[in-house]
């Protein structure tokens, strides 16, 4: 199938800093993609690319299967990008903006799906108000409601949850849920890993310009064995000797061992109970997303120096 | 077409929402030299015969308004897209560099247009001025006015701060400007700053101009059409190409 985004080969620097090395990736229709990466790692500069609004040195890239430099309106047509700076235009109310942009895309008549947008994103009562007087969430949502208006397959959204409050940060991922389940592909970049966690299905994550990890957030966090462990509050607080080659650590009154799969519960329980060792609390540790990320950016520093 | 059209529609909201600023403070303003220049000078000089001073001068006054509001649309809407980040809505849709060019150059000439013409008939009010051949004074504003839209284009994409585009402004507009013959006939310099008003382009819109309502002018008026045509390609080469290549928009 076509891929939604195919990046082959990107190079871009800015004077001596290069900004990104030999990107390659592949993004499928349909997917819920990751970004992710420390601050400067040149994720805005990859998604800018992407968009059109910076020129890569060398390679090439395509949305929908259309380059994005010299196919670049039908690239265009195809994409939505809410940015992440908060920008606005101080000029006209919610619904001109959402107009505008609709026409910039060739759409003449599109008040009914900018109607619906408006409410989707809880926008109803600002829809004719000037973008002067709005907050920052509610400019936000506008951001989000402007990639939109022209229905685009691909949508991408660089930090959408940025100093955004709670109850909105719900409102914005049902609804880029909704569009993911309604054939939409979605990527994101977020510095919030739980969300990244619990929203794509994939991920990718760029340190110093370079794709360093790349693979479902499933085997991702699967590959992490060093995370997983056992916590344990004991009675008495003494570990039986085949068990203290697993400990990490004991503090708080609770002693953490490391497991290599959960088969090695059963092990665990079963030496416990023959030392007479009463359990009072047990925990288990998984690993998440946040874990994966440390230890890569983590490893791949110690590569590099 | 409704991609260029709507920013066309966007570009003339913009102005037109803030007219007070941008369409009825430039024609005081003009009013006032005019007011000025006629209190001091009426009684001196005849620059063509049985043509007053004060008729003399209103179509050069109104064409300096024209140039001035043509050059600051484009200008001051490109360097504020620029600065607030606005304009990536433009950026990151599929509108051709094209639609972007004429959007702001027809949008500085409906302004342009705007003021010279509310210029010209509050003048009128006051004085009998002629207007013998209206179409040659069309063609010249209309062509003054998008040579100065698409040099504020330029200007805007190029400026990265207020200040620089101010200094463009002041140091290359405002001389042209005011040295291209608004408030004299060249004839009436020295021969060497003859010489070198025919080397300023803005010189032969205003004369152009000048000749739809008198009739006569310092050249011949196809002899500035050509220049100032050629001037109007020239520009509008350079700002589709500056938009084209992404020149400071596109990093």
């Amino acid at each position: 199938m076509l891929p939604a985004i195919e990046v082959k080969q990107v190079c871009k620097h800015f004077g001596n800093l290069h900004a990104l090395t030999d990107i390659d990736l592949e993004i499928h229709a349909g997917e819920f993609f990751a970004l992710l990466g420390p601050n400067g790692a040149g994720k805005t500069t990859l998604i800018s690319i992407i968009a059109g609004l910076s020129l890569a040195n060398s390679g090439s890239v395509n949305v929908m299967g259309h380059n994005v430099r010299t196919q670049y309106q039908q690239a265009r047509r195809n994409l939505g990008v809410v940015p992440q700076e908060l920008v606005f235009d101080p000029f006209f109310t919610v619904r001109e903006v959402l107009l505008i942009q609709s026409g910039y895309y060739g759409i003449k008549e599109n008040t009914r799906w900018v109607d619906e947008i408006i409410e989707r994103l809880d926008l109803t009562e600002k829809a004719n108000a000037n973008m002067r007087a709005l907050s920052g969430g509610m400019k936000r949502r506008v951001l989000v409601a402007q990639a939109l208006v022209h229905k685009p397959p691909v949508i991408i959204l660089d930090e959408p949850t940025a100093g955004v409050d709670v109850e909105l940060r719900q409102t914005l991922w049902d609804f880029i849920k909704q569009l993911n389940q309604d054939g939409h592909t979605i990527v994101l970049t977020t510095h919030y890993l739980e969300e990244a966690e619990t929203l794509c299905h994939r991920v990718a994550m760029l340190k110093e310009g370079k794709i360093v990890a790349l693979d479902s957030t499933q085997n991702l966090i699967g590959k992490m064995i060093a995370g997983k462990s056992v916590r344990l509050r004991l009675l008495p607080d003494t570990l039986p000797p085949a068990l203290q080659t697993l400990q990490i650590s004991h503090h708080g009154g609770m002693a953490e061992l490391r497991i290599e799969n959960y088969a090695q519960v059963e092990f665990i329980l079963s030496s416990l109970r023959s030392a007479d060792v009463q359990i009072l609390e047990m925990r288990l540790q998984q690993p998440d997303l946040e874990d994966v990320f440390v230890s890569i950016m983590r490893d791949n520093g110690n590569q590099s120096r | 077409m409704t991609g260029f059209f709507t920013l066309l529609y966007k570009e003339l909201l913009r102005f037109w929402k803030v007219g007070f600023q941008t369409i009825l403070a430039p024609m005081v303003s003009t009013l006032l030299y005019l007011l000025i220049f006629l209190h001091v000078l009426e009684a001196h000089v005849e620059v063509y015969p049985n043509v007053a001073y004060t008729i003399f001068l209103i179509p050069g006054l109104v064409m300096m308004a024209v140039i001035q509001n043509a050059f600051a649309n484009a200008s001051s809407s490109m360097i504020q897209s620029k600065i607030s980040g606005n304009i990536v809505f433009i950026l990151l849709s599929p509108l051709s560099y094209r639609a972007i060019f004429f959007a702001y150059i027809l949008a500085s000439i409906v302004r342009g247009l705007l003021v010279g013409l509310g210029v010209y008939l509050v003048t009128l009010l006051f004085f009998d001025i002629p207007l013998q051949l209206p179409f040659w004074a069309l063609l010249f504003v209309i062509l003054g006015s998008a040579i100065l839209g698409a040099l504020g284009l330029i200007a805007g994409i190029w400026a990265d701060k207020f200040d620089q585009l101010a200094a463009f402004q002041n140091f290359i507009i405002m001389p042209l400007s005011f040295l291209s013959g608004v408030f004299y006939t060249i004839h009436s310099l020295p021969i060497a700053w003859q010489y070198l008003s025919h080397l300023n382009p803005f010189f032969y819109m205003i004369d152009g101009f000048r000749y739809g309502f008198f009739g006569v002018s310092d050249i011949s008026p196809y002899i500035s059409l050509l220049i100032v045509a050629i001037c109007l390609l020239a520009i509008s080469i350079l700002a589709i190409r500056m938009l084209k290549t992404g020149y400071k928009l596109r990093y």
